[in-house]
């Protein structure tokens, strides 16, 4: 009569056992760390030093007469964005299908396999190599196949942003449910608990810190991936656009579009952060 | 004679362990953790088993608790076998154990939401009261000191009214002033309770303090060296740890642990013979 879930081990407490481990993802939770509310002081330094970029660039740029092809100064950016953002707005839409719906399917199946493999320590073994090989391989070589495939619409994009995604999420969320604490895994079933309890009590709440950051970095891989398959073809999309715009040369369109692409990039992360501050705020 | 147990009725034996043997497979073979180690605990009493560090004395709780099987050997509560978690017993573990995703009033639930039974608030509000945590149920365990979390860790064993308590080395982590009063306070709430409690530790002065009887274990392979009556009257209290009685009844049980002949040397000696 072993214990399903306690297995036939050594007692231990309060150490995870993947101590040494904790690297395999990208990132580590250092990113939730930090980021407590600054000063008005802070805030204002901050404010302060990208007004003397942006003026200083607007200033050096003008006095110095560098054409508009090799920098826009930051007001004909602006303008840019401004004037031509109702003519961007749909191509940041298809963008941002593109991205939820291959993240979606990528990250759904990447938490499903990291919750599955690593109840299966063996199987885990077996696979972590082509995970790997997922991980580092860059899916935006896949691309010109996929649209061979598939044509120049949605879906080869879908399919490289999921591609991309799901690997990253799955390798961070299994180095998240690896990280058994046998004490609590005893505590849960000291009062009865079932394998589905255990896992939703407790593997999950302990792999949660790095299930979110594996959601955050493959969101990120996400919207690379699906900048990057834009520009390779199709006639839609901000990827599209950029080699529209500087095929053309319209430069302050380009990098108002490069800006959009930043600003989503730092939603992205603000709002892991949130969500991280709010579910794993416990580990730091 | 201790109140509630009247003279004439017999002791009840309400947890008994018979030979308990137990083999861990390890990467450099089988490690034998427990030998033929077995103890009979009456019901509402309160024994200490102290023993070495690493002489099995958690796996031996772990297995009363049907955490862990026995390689041979049983484990029986009120005459029957316990084969896995049991609903009459309540367990305290090491550093408290608490789970640092949830606020005090959280981990408390925890073993209501596994039962999938209603949270007795009442019993368990009446509890938080008695250790001192009333007002902290909002607080996370990083919040809490180290005596403050082991309380927190009985409240949740004792939530659910179990009739038998665990306890595996509690206070080992803390310091020696915070030990002392988590050792009145559990006293005080065995006298309340009468559960009947296994304490586990290495602080020979913390078994001879809480206990009805002490059983001495030896170091690996964990076997049973001795069992010391403790018949001092209850409430006990800290004054009691001054007196030359006790000081000498330490001094005896520590002798016994390091005059009984390590079953983890003479295993020792015995695989260098072999070679």
């Amino acid at each position: 009569m072993v214990d399903r879930e306690l297995g036939d081990k050594i007692p231990t407490f309060g150490d995870s056992q993947d101590k040494g481990d904790q690297s395999v993802g990208l990132t580590n939770l250092s990113a939730f760390k930090g980021g407590e509310a600054r000063s008005a002081l802070e805030i204002a330094a901050i404010i302060a030093v990208a007004v003397v970029i942006v003026g200083g660039a607007e200033l050096l740029l003008r006095v110095f007469e560098v054409p508009q092809f090799v920098l826009p100064p930051p007001s004909a950016i602006l303008t840019a964005l401004v004037v031509d953002f109702p003519f961007i707005a749909p191509h940041l839409g298809h963008t941002l299908i593109e991205l939820f719906a291959g993240y979606a399917i990528g990250a759904s199946i990447g938490l499903v396999l990291a919750a599955l493999i690593t109840q299966v320590p063996f199987a885990e073994k077996i696979i972590a190599p082509y995970i790997l090989m997922l991980v580092t391989t860059p899916m935006l070589a896949l691309v010109p196949l996929l649209i061979l495939r598939f044509g120049f619409g949605y879906e080869p994009r879908i399919i490289a942003v999921a591609l991309a995604s799901g690997p990253m999420v799955m390798i961070n969320a299994a180095t998240g449910f690896r990280r058994v604490d046998l004490a609590k895994i005893a505590l849960a079933r000291s009062f009865g608990a079932n394998t589905i309890q255990i896992f939703m009590k407790i593997r999950v709440p302990m792999a949660l810190p790095m299930i979110i950051v594996g959601l955050m970095i493959g969101a990120i891989f996400g919207l690379l991936t699906a900048v990057g398959a834009e520009m390779v073809g199709g006639g839609f999309g901000l990827g599209n656009r950029l080699t529209t715009y500087s095929a053309t040369i319209q430069m302050p369109q380009f990098f108002a579009v490069i800006l959009i692409l930043s600003t989503l990039g730092i939603l992205i992360y603000v709002t892991f952060f949130l969500i991280g501050k709010k579910w794993a705020g416990w580990e730091s | 004679m201790d109140a509630g147990v009247t003279p004439t009725e017999e002791a009840r034996v309400k947890l008994a362990v018979r030979g308990a043997t137990k083999y861990y497979d390890t990467k450099s073979g089988p490690l034998h953790a427990l030998d033929n180690y077995s103890m009979d605990v009456n019901e509402g009493e309160f024994t200490c088993v102290v023993g070495p560090s690493g002489c099995g004395k958690t796996t031996l709780l772990w297995s009363v608790a049907g955490l862990h099987s026995l390689t041979s050997g049983d484990v029986l509560l009120d005459g029957e076998h316990v084969r896995g978690p049991h609903p009459q017993i309540g367990m305290v573990f090491q550093e408290a154990n608490l789970l640092p995703w949830r606020n005090l009033t959280r981990n408390i639930q925890l073993p209501f939401e596994i039962k999938r039974r209603q949270t007795d608030q009442e019993h368990i509000d009446h509890l938080l009261e008695r250790v001192g945590l009333a007002g902290f149920g909002n607080k996370f365990p990083r919040e809490l000191s180290g005596g403050m979390q082991q309380r927190a860790a009985i409240v949740r064993a004792l939530s659910f009214n179990p009739s038998v308590l665990l306890m595996d080395e509690p206070f080992g982590a803390l310091d020696a002033f915070t030990r002392d009063e988590m050792n009145l306070l559990v006293e005080e709430i065995w006298l309340e309770t009468r559960k009947t409690i296994v304490f586990i530790t290495h602080n020979i002065t913390e078994a001879v303090f809480l206990s009805d009887r002490v059983f001495v274990m030896s170091a690996r392979p964990g076997r049973l060296a001795k069992v010391f009556d403790i018949s001092f009257p209850r409430p006990r209290s800290l004054d009691l740890l001054a007196t030359r009685e006790v000081f000498e009844l330490v001094n005896e049980i520590k002798a016994e642990i390091q005059h009984t002949p390590s079953a983890a040397t003479a295993a020792a000696a015995l695989e260098m013979a072999d070679g």
